[in-house]
Formats: C-alpha cells, sequence, structure tokens
C-alpha cells in the first residue's frame, strides 16, 4: 500500500516538473548566447576585420563558441586580450600579442594625388581630407586596420610601426630584459 | 572614522620602514667642489629637463646668444624654460639621446660655446624682501628653476601651489640619505650662507614664517655651517638632525618626521600645509631671485669606483656626462653600470653620451664590485622588504600578482602607493628586482588604461560613422521617393 | 658600448637566502649536539641519515621538474628541512622513520607546491604530524638519557642495530615522556602533583634536556638561546617567538590558579615539548607565517592557543605540530585581513581626511 502510494507520489511529482521544465525551455528560451552581446560590448566595434571575421559580431560568437583565441583583436591589444580573457574564463598565452608592434598608418604626401579612396573606407574617420587635396592621417584614431592601404591605388598609404619615444616608453617587464652579463 | 584619527598615526619623530645601505660618501665629502670645470666643445641642451611640457625653442640655428639668454620657453601651466649655460652659438636643433633610461632621442639644442662666458644684462635684486611676494615665484619660474634633488619638478608651480593653500612650514630637505652623493652636503658647507638666504627668500614668496631644514646626522660639517649661518635669523630657520636612514629624505618621510601628519594618499604635502624644497633648489633660487641668474649649472656628484677622482663638480647643463666622467679619471672598461642620480632611486643609463640635466645630482660609474648583480631566486616570503618598506606596502604580495600577470590585484596590495625608494629590492636576499617589476607593472598599467580608452574613443568612432551612414541613406532614400512621386505626378499630369 | 638595461637600486645588502639558511642551521647545532650527546649513536645515526635523504629526495624532485639542481641544493633549504625533521623524531626511532619522515618534508611538503617559497605548511611539522598519525608506535618510543659512554648508553654497535636492524631497545632504556606521561597519569585520575612527583620531574633537569623526548627538543635552554641568537642577528622577528611563548605562560598561569591539579604551570609548559623548538624555528618559518607584523602578532598567538588546547584537553600529548599546521593554513586569510597600514591612506585603504574634512 504504502509502496503503492510512493510510486503514484513519485511518478506525478515527475509528471509535472517534467511539464514544467518543459513549458519553462519553450517559453523562457535565451534567444542567443547573452555574453556574446557582452563580448561584443567590449570590441572596438570598427568592424575593421582585422582578426578574419566580417565584424566584430562574428568576432564575438566565435570567442565565445571557443573557435578563436582571445589574441584575436589587434586594435584591442592586449589590454582588449587580458579583459577578454577575465571574460571567458580561459588561460591567456600573450606570446602572440607580445610581438605585434602597434603600427600607424601615413600618407606619403608625395604620392598621394587626392583620390578620396581611403577615407570613405577607414571604419574610423581617421582620414581627413577632399577630393584632390592630400589626404592625412590622424594617429590618435587610427587602428591600423590597413583598409586604406588595400585601397590606396598609389601605395602613398602604409603602415609605419608607433614610433617610441620618451612620452611612450614603458619599463619592459624583467622577465624580458636579457640577463646581465656578470 | 572619528575612532581613526585617534589612532597614533602621525607622530612627530615616527620613522616607519627604511634601510641603511652603505654610505661611501668618504670619497667626495671632504673635497671642495671643483669649480674649475672646463667649458665643453659642445652644450646638448634638452627641451625636456623637467616634469610637464617640453620647452619650446625661441631662438633659430645660427642666432649668437650670451650666457643667461632664453633659448625655449615653457609651454603650459607645467613646464620650464631653458637658457644658455654659455655664450656661443646655435649650431643645431636636433633629436640627441636623452639621459633617460631609454636614452631615446630627443629634441635638444645644440650650443657651440665661443670662450668668453659672457653674460647676459641680468636683473637681479639688492632687497627681494621688498618684492611683492607672488613675484618671487614668477622670478623663479622664469629662472627655470625646477627640483634639484632629482624629480626636476618646476618650483615656481610648486611655489604657486603653496600661495593657493595657506603653508605653515617650509621644509628644506638637506637628508641627502642616497648613497654616494655629496653635491647638498657640499653646498651646505660652503654656501650655507646663500641658502639660507634663498630659504628666506621661499618663505618670502610663499608668506610663511618657519622654515625647517633638515639635516642627516651623519652630515656634521653642513649643519655647523647651516645652523651658523640661520642663527642670525632668530628662529624662522630651523636647522634640525635628522637619523640616517634611507629614504629620510622622502619628502612624505620627512614631512612625518617633523610634523606629525601624513599627506593624504593622492593629496600634495600643500595640502597638510606643508612645502618641500631641496638645499639645492634654495640656493638655485637665490641666484635666481637676488643675482638674476637663470639656473645654467649645477653640482654634481662624480662617483663610483670606475672614476680614479671623484669629487664634486660644478658643471654647466648641457655638459656631456661622459666629458665630466673623463674629467674625473673615468675608466670606461671598469664600468658595469651607469647611474644619473643615487644608487638606491637614480636612473639607468645604457652609455654617458648624454648630456647632463637639472635634476641630476650624481653621476655615478659603477664597477662591477659595487653592482654585484646576479639572478634572482625564489621568494622565501622572509618579509624583509614589508619591514624595509617605509610606505607601509606588502612588496612580496605585489611581485607575486605581477609575476602572475594579475596587475590589477596588485594595486590592491599599494602598488600605487610605492614611491620606488628601492628598499625592497635593497634588502631581498633572493634579489628579486623588485623595483624594476613595479616600474614596469605601473607602466604597463598606463598603457593598458590609454588603450582601453583608444578603444572607447575607436568604438565611438564606429558608430558615429554608421549612424552618418544611415542618415546619408535614409536622406537619399527620402529624396529618391520625392522624385519617384515628382516623376509619377507627371506623368500623371501628361496622362 | 651598451649596457642592458636594469632599474635601480644598483646596490644590495649582502643577506643572501643561503646566508639565511645557515644561519637557522647554525642555531641548531648546540641543541643538535645536545641531542646526540644524551641518546647516544642511534640518534647521530638517525640525524645523518635523515638530513641525507632530505638532500636526496630534493636532487631527485629538482632533475625530475628539469630545475637546476646544484644551485638549489646549495640554498640549504633542503638541509634545514631534513635537520628540523631530525629534531622532532624519537632519538631511537628506525631509520626508515627519518626516510619516509624527510621524504615526506621535501616531496609533498614542499616540491609539490613548486619549491621553495610555495608551499602552504611546514614541511617538518607535516612531516612530524604524517608520521605520528601512521606510525604511532616508533613515534611514540622514547629514549631515556644516559651519558656518554656510560653503561646504559648504546655502544656504536647496539646503535647500529637499534637504528638499522631494528633492535628493540632493551627494557629501563625507554620511558614516557613529561608531558605524555602527565597526560597518561591524569587520564587515570591522577592530579599533577602526584605525577610529576613520579615522573621525576625537575625544573632544571627539564629546561638543560636530561630527559626523555624528541632528538633536539628536549633542551630548551639550548633551543630557546639558539633562537635568541637569531633574533639577534634578525634573521627572525621577535613578534611570533614573543606572542606564542606570551600566550602559552598567560593561558597555562590562568588555568594553573584556577586549579593547580588538573593544570600545569607556565613553566612546566614551557620547558617541556617542542614548545621552544616551535616558537623560534618552526613558526617563524618565513614561507607559511605572515608577512605583516601585525599578522605575525595574531599567528604566534594562535599556535600558542593551540598547543595549550591540545596539550590540556586534546588527544595527543603534545600539540606543537598540529598547531603550527593549523595556523599555517590560516595565514594566508591573515595575510589577506591584516595588512599594514599604508603611508596616507586609513587601516581600510581610503586616503586619509583632508584637514577640514575634504577628501
Amino acid at each position: 500500500m504504502y509502496i503503492l502510494f510512493a510510486i503514484i507520489s513519485l511518478t506525478g511529482m515527475g509528471l509535472v516538473l517534467g511539464f514544467l521544465l518543459g513549458a519553462a525551455a519553450r517559453y523562457l528560451k535565451v534567444e542567443e548566447n547573452p555574453l556574446i552581446d557582452e563580448i561584443e560590448a567590449m570590441m572596438p566595434g570598427s568592424q575593421c576585420g582585422q582578426c578574419g571575421y566580417p565584424g566584430c559580431r562574428p568576432a564575438a560568437e566565435a570567442l565565445v563558441a571557443g573557435e578563436a583565441p582571445v589574441t584575436l583583436c589587434p586594435p584591442g591589444g592586449r589590454a582588449l586580450a587580458e579583459q577578454l580573457a577575465s571574460k571567458l574564463a580561459v588561460d591567456l598565452d600573450l606570446s602572440e600579442v607580445e610581438d605585434q608592434v602597434p603600427m600607424v598608418a601615413r600618407v606619403d604626401e608625395s604620392t598621394c594625388i587626392g583620390c578620396a579612396r581611403c577615407y570613405k573606407v577607414c571604419p574610423t574617420d581617421a582620414l581627413v581630407g577632399a577630393p584632390k587635396q592630400i589626404h592625412a592621417v590622424i594617429a590618435d584614431a587610427c587602428t591600423a586596420c590597413g583598409k586604406c592601404v588595400d585601397v590606396c591605388p598609389t601605395e602613398c598609404l602604409r603602415l609605419h610601426p608607433v614610433k617610441v619615444t620618451l612620452r611612450n616608453w614603458r619599463w619592459p617587464s624583467p622577465d624580458m630584459v636579457p640577463a646581465k652579463a656578470a | 572614522m572619528a575612532a581613526l584619527s585617534f589612532f597614533p598615526f602621525g607622530v612627530a619623530g615616527r620613522i616607519r620602514g627604511g634601510v641603511h645601505p652603505e654610505p661611501r660618501k668618504e670619497s667626495t665629502a671632504d673635497r671642495p667642489i671643483e669649480t674649475a670645470f672646463p667649458l665643453p666643445e659642445r652644450l646638448y641642451l634638452s627641451l625636456q629637463q623637467h616634469a610637464g611640457q617640453p620647452a619650446e625653442p625661441v631662438v633659430r640655428v645660427g642666432d649668437k646668444v650670451l650666457k643667461g639668454q632664453l633659448l625655449a620657453a615653457g609651454q603650459g601651466t607645467i613646464s620650464a624654460p631653458v637658457h644658455a649655460p654659455t655664450s656661443g652659438v646655435v649650431t643645431d636643433i636636433l633629436e640627441y639621446p636623452a639621459a633617460h633610461p631609454s636614452a631615446l632621442p630627443t629634441p635638444t639644442l645644440l650650443l657651440e660655446p665661443d670662450g668668453e662666458d659672457r653674460w647676459i644684462e641680468t636683473r637681479g635684486s639688492a632687497d627681494p624682501f621688498g618684492l611683492p611676494p607672488e613675484e618671487i615665484s614668477a622670478r623663479v619660474g622664469a629662472a627655470g628653476v625646477v627640483g634639484m634633488g632629482g624629480a626636476a619638478f618646476p618650483s615656481a608651480v610648486k611655489l604657486n601651489l603653496g600661495r593657493k593653500t595657506r603653508i605653515q612650514t617650509l621644509l628644506i630637505n638637506g637628508g641627502e640619505c642616497e648613497p654616494y652623493l655629496t653635491c647638498d652636503d657640499r653646498l651646505m658647507r660652503e654656501r650655507a650662507a646663500d641658502v639660507v638666504d634663498g630659504i628666506l627668500i621661499m618663505l618670502h614668496g610663499l608668506e610663511c614664517d618657519q622654515a625647517i631644514v633638515g639635516i642627516e646626522d651623519n652630515k656634521p660639517e653642513a649643519f655647523a655651517a647651516m645652523s651658523a649661518a640661520a642663527a642670525p635669523h632668530g628662529g624662522r630657520v630651523q636647522v634640525r638632525q635628522v637619523p640616517s636612514l634611507y629614504p629620510m629624505g622622502w619628502d612624505k618621510q620627512l614631512i612625518r618626521y617633523f610634523t606629525g601628519k601624513e599627506v593624504p594618499a593622492g593629496g600634495r604635502s600643500a595640502d597638510i600645509g606643508v612645502l618641500m624644497h631641496n638645499v639645492a633648489t634654495a640656493y638655485a633660487v637665490q641666484q635666481a631671485v637676488r643675482h638674476g641668474r637663470p639656473l645654467v649649472s649645477r653640482i654634481v656628484t662624480v662617483s663610483g669606483l670606475a672614476v680614479s677622482a671623484p669629487r664634486n663638480v660644478e658643471a654647466p647643463i648641457g655638459t656631456l656626462l661622459a666629458d665630466l666622467l673623463a674629467f674625473c679619471g673615468h675608466r670606461p672598461e671598469d664600468t658595469a653600470s651607469y647611474v644619473m642620480g643615487g644608487p638606491m632611486m637614480g636612473d639607468f643609463l645604457p652609455h654617458p653620451r648624454v648630456p647632463l640635466v637639472k635634476g641630476a645630482c650624481g653621476i655615478l660609474a659603477l664597477s662591477r664590485r659595487e653592482v654585484a648583480a646576479s639572478d634572482a631566486k625564489a621568494c622565501i616570503r622572509c618579509a624583509r622588504c614589508v619591514s624595509a618598506c617605509p610606505a607601509g606596502l606588502l612588496p612580496l604580495e605585489m611581485v607575486a600578482r605581477i609575476r602572475a600577470g594579475q596587475l590589477e590585484s596588485a594595486i590592491g596590495y599599494g602598488l600605487k602607493d610605492c614611491i620606488s625608494c628601492g628598499s625592497c629590492s635593497y634588502v631581498c636576499p633572493s634579489e628579486i628586482p623588485l623595483v624594476h617589476y613595479f616600474k614596469y607593472a605601473s607602466g604597463e598599467l598606463v598603457a593598458r588604461e590609454q588603450m582601453k580608452h583608444r578603444t572607447e574613443q575607436t568604438k565611438r568612432l564606429a558608430e558615429e560613422r554608421q549612424a552618418r551612414f544611415e542618415r546619408q541613406k535614409r536622406e537619399q532614400a527620402a529624396l529618391a521617393a520625392q522624385r519617384k512621386a515628382q516623376a509619377q505626378r507627371k506623368t500623371e499630369e501628361a496622362a | 658600448m651598451s649596457l642592458s638595461l636594469s632599474s635601480a637600486p644598483f646596490t644590495r645588502s649582502d643577506s643572501q637566502v643561503q646566508g639565511i639558511m645557515a644561519a637557522v642551521v647554525l642555531a641548531l647545532v648546540p641543541a643538535t649536539v645536545f641531542g646526540v650527546v644524551i641518546f647516544g649513536w642511534p640518534a647521530f645515526f638517525l640525524w645523518t641519515v635523515t638530513v641525507l635523504s632530505a638532500l636526496v629526495f630534493e636532487a631527485a624532485c629538482l632533475t625530475l621538474a628539469g630545475k637546476p639542481v646544484k644551485a638549489v641544493l646549495l640554498d640549504g633549504s633542503a638541509l634545514l628541512s631534513g635537520w628540523l625533521v631530525a629534531m622532532t623524531l624519537p632519538p631511537w626511532a628506525p631509520w626508515w622513520i627519518g626516510v619516509v619522515g624527510a621524504g615526506i618534508a621535501i616531496v609533498v611538503g614542499k616540491q609539490v607546491f613548486g619549491g621553495l617559497g610555495q608551499n602552504p605548511f611546514n614541511p617538518a611539522m607535516l612531516a612530524r604530524v604524517a608520521l605520528l598519525v601512521a606510525f604511532p608506535l616508533e613515534m611514540t618510543t622514547w629514549a631515556l638519557p644516559s651519558l656518554p659512554f656510560s653503561s646504559s648508553a648504546p655502544g656504536l654497535s647496539d646503535g647500529l642495530a637499534i637504528t638499522f636492524a631494528g633492535a628493540s631497545a632493551v627494557d629501563g632504556m625507554t620511558g614516557p615522556t613529561l608531558i605524555g606521561n602527565w597526560k597518561t597519569e591524569l587520564s587515570q585520575g591522577r592530579g599533577l602533583s602526584e605525577s610529576l612527583v613520579s615522573g621525576h620531574y625537575n625544573v632544571v633537569a627539564s629546561l638543560l634536556g636530561w630527559k626523555a623526548g624528541s632528538l633536539g627538543e628536549t633542551s630548551s635552554l639550548l633551543v630557546a638561546l639558539g633562537g635568541l641568537w637569531l633574533l639577534k642577528k634578525k634573521i627572525i622577528g621577535w613578534h611570533i617567538p614573543v606572542s606564542l611563548l606570551a600566550t602559552v605562560a598567560v593561558l597555562a598561569s590562568v588555568f594553573a590558579l584556577i586549579d593547580g591539579e588538573r593544570y600545569a604551570g607556565p613553566v612546566f609548559h614551557l620547558t617541556s615539548g617542542a614548545v621552544m623548538l616551535a616558537a623560534f624555528f618552526i613558526a617563524t618559518d618565513y614561507v607559511t607565517s605572515p608577512s605583516s607584523p601585525a599578522g605575525q602578532l595574531i599567528f604566534g598567538a594562535g599556535c600558542g592557543l593551540f598547543i595549550f588546547v591540545i596539550r590540556t584537553w586534546g588527544a595527543y600529548p603534545e600539540g606543537a605540530g598540529f598547531s603550527v599546521l593549523l595556523m599555517n593554513a590560516l595565514t594566508p586569510v591573515i595575510d589577506h585581513y591584516v595588512r599594514p597600514r599604508v603611508y596616507g591612506r586609513d587601516l581600510k585603504g581610503r586616503p586619509l581626511d583632508l584637514p577640514g574634512g575634504r577628501r
């Protein structure tokens, strides 16, 4: 008798709870992983495509799916890689980022023909100028995505490493300095 | 909070942490200041010899200038001008290695002396105490005086800051707690009257009544000379001895020692009514205000076992350190390290072909024997760094975090309160370069902050661009619709 | 010629890890020599076996981990760990006790965590406690002291037999430790005055070390002298020893005043067992104790409290090992919450108020 009660009540409970779970899965479904939105919000959003994905959202999706390394975004640099690593709780291998020297685009004024193609493709409006006039790069806004370099017909736009001066020089880590020959 | 203020936080005479490095001052302390340093063939005047904005040249290549003539003017609120250390011709404005650990090229004026050393007409003041107080800082600023103890912060800015908040005490740092250095010691011994005069001028400029000069008790001669020079001025300038301990010359340590008060984190000493200047700065102020002479030369200790005749030299700003070292019998082959400043906090220099700057109090050519450098070993958590730290930090925890790449959490252990005094690295039995780690981490954090800022900016720019495109598209669509409607109306009318 | 970048300071104190380890070892020498003298050849063999196996285990671990063997062995930390393990062993314990102890200390206690500076627990105490739990018989068979070359002292061959051949000690040459005796008597309902008399308790003998006990722990006086020398040399700080000993002394005094028959007094507590060794050599281990002075005071007091509690109410007669391990486990917590006050900040790390209440 008691056994029957136990079987009936547990079966009943199972059915009810199972139904509830099924309903919840159906009506409270999360359309998309909210993590993707959060990751996308962290990305520069310039859709430059340097990571190999067609934009920041696809890159975020790849990151969440674990298909791309957190070091994928060159404009975001090391700071972004660290943020992504802590957000996604993955180990960070900085060796890849370390090797990249920050770059900036520069216009060679002797060969610029003022074709205006470059500032149409620049995702951050870092190129200024008008048709038939020599263009210039605003270094602070340039993410070195290289889109302008691709469209420039005279190869006057090139990426150059950012010049190290007293103002942006930083102490390297002691682990990076070669051991002293004592 | 109220209960905390009863805590014996600031008891005058209290010293925290600190180390006792070997003084190694004996080789230079008893020699008089060498004033007969021959004029070099060229002077390299860096436009960035001070904290803040670089100076902007006001002369052109080819100009003939006189000693003390303005060469480059200060820019913005925190800056200092640069003057000609001797008469001669400006032969170039070039990029020249800076007196900096990186020795990166920086804009520099090249001056070729004509050997006449002719002063420009100076505007001194026989009675500086008759000048209006605000005129003092104006003249100090125009003379390009910066903190001579190493920080090279424009002195006029500091004096002005003192005018904004009421200063009760002017502290004069004659501690010179760094090993090797004796330039302040010699200055106090030989030119005590001028130093005291400079202190009185600063007091006048600050409208303040009391100055305390702190001198370490290992400099009895300097203490005696300064006491004698200060005696006629009643209690206005008090000369007091402080224990010989590194870093006694850290401004905040000296402030706590004399006043019992601590400068709140992130604040300035002026916030608690105290201002501190170095004795050499006081001397430069006296020269600037009483004689109208801008800061064009300084006394610098040239020492280390790789120089055979170590001594204090009064040399023109812009002299190549290599020339100064050669004058003191430098043996490059024995040199393991070049240091600008003292061995505890000074700057590493990769080579000595960089110019003397206003903030350089010492030039050291250290031999291998002095820089016993060996590889870092594992931290044994002996906590000697904790007891040595004058700021109350936990250096061992900070380094552990930084080594693990957790720079942010190092801040929680005091990374931002670190003054890089080097006491922790000095005592570390495992020879871990703690200060190097802290410098790296601080720089890296600043860089990341900038990078983050940049990313946000990029994002904003990209969004604006996107919005503009959409607006244009909408406008075009609207225009197209309008045209279409017009065309339709026309056909309808035609029909 | 350009030199490679380095940062200030360009001068260093001459204190080195090796020197620190050497000084601690030197401070242990008097008590160890005394132990070897009163417990004879077996003690010497056990000490040698333990120290040598500690070095061998260290070298093996370093080789496995691919770290430089010679440089690390020379820092002296393995020697010190092995030595400390030997000092806490019963002097006539068989050789394998020493080997297992050294193995636990070096391999489990230190190297699995990444070597010097990484271990959360004191290796020597870990070994002692593990041995005590695993081999209670061997770890509680105590030799009685005897004068060297006296009839009761074991000769060279007897000594070899005791240490290496497992020869059981002759009756009358072993006995309980004072502290163990007190515990047993107490459990049989006899009070202190009775048990101490029957245990031949003598303050002077106890202080000097003429009693049954661990190899290097019996002479509280020599251990304390070594510790004081380390204090004078500034190898260790005063915070941990003082707070540990003071806590034990205060608690013992209070309870002895309440019931002198049930609770032993401070002199008995301070002169017996491992309390001196723990206060000066074990609890002061840099790696496993807090780094701030205030934290060290708390740590020492905690050790003292646990020692007294375990001795008085616990199942084991001596609680130094357990106490230190318990406090070792708390060290990260203490280090997290007890930090020095930063200049210009209050104890919670907020900037001090500006005069006039501005921030």
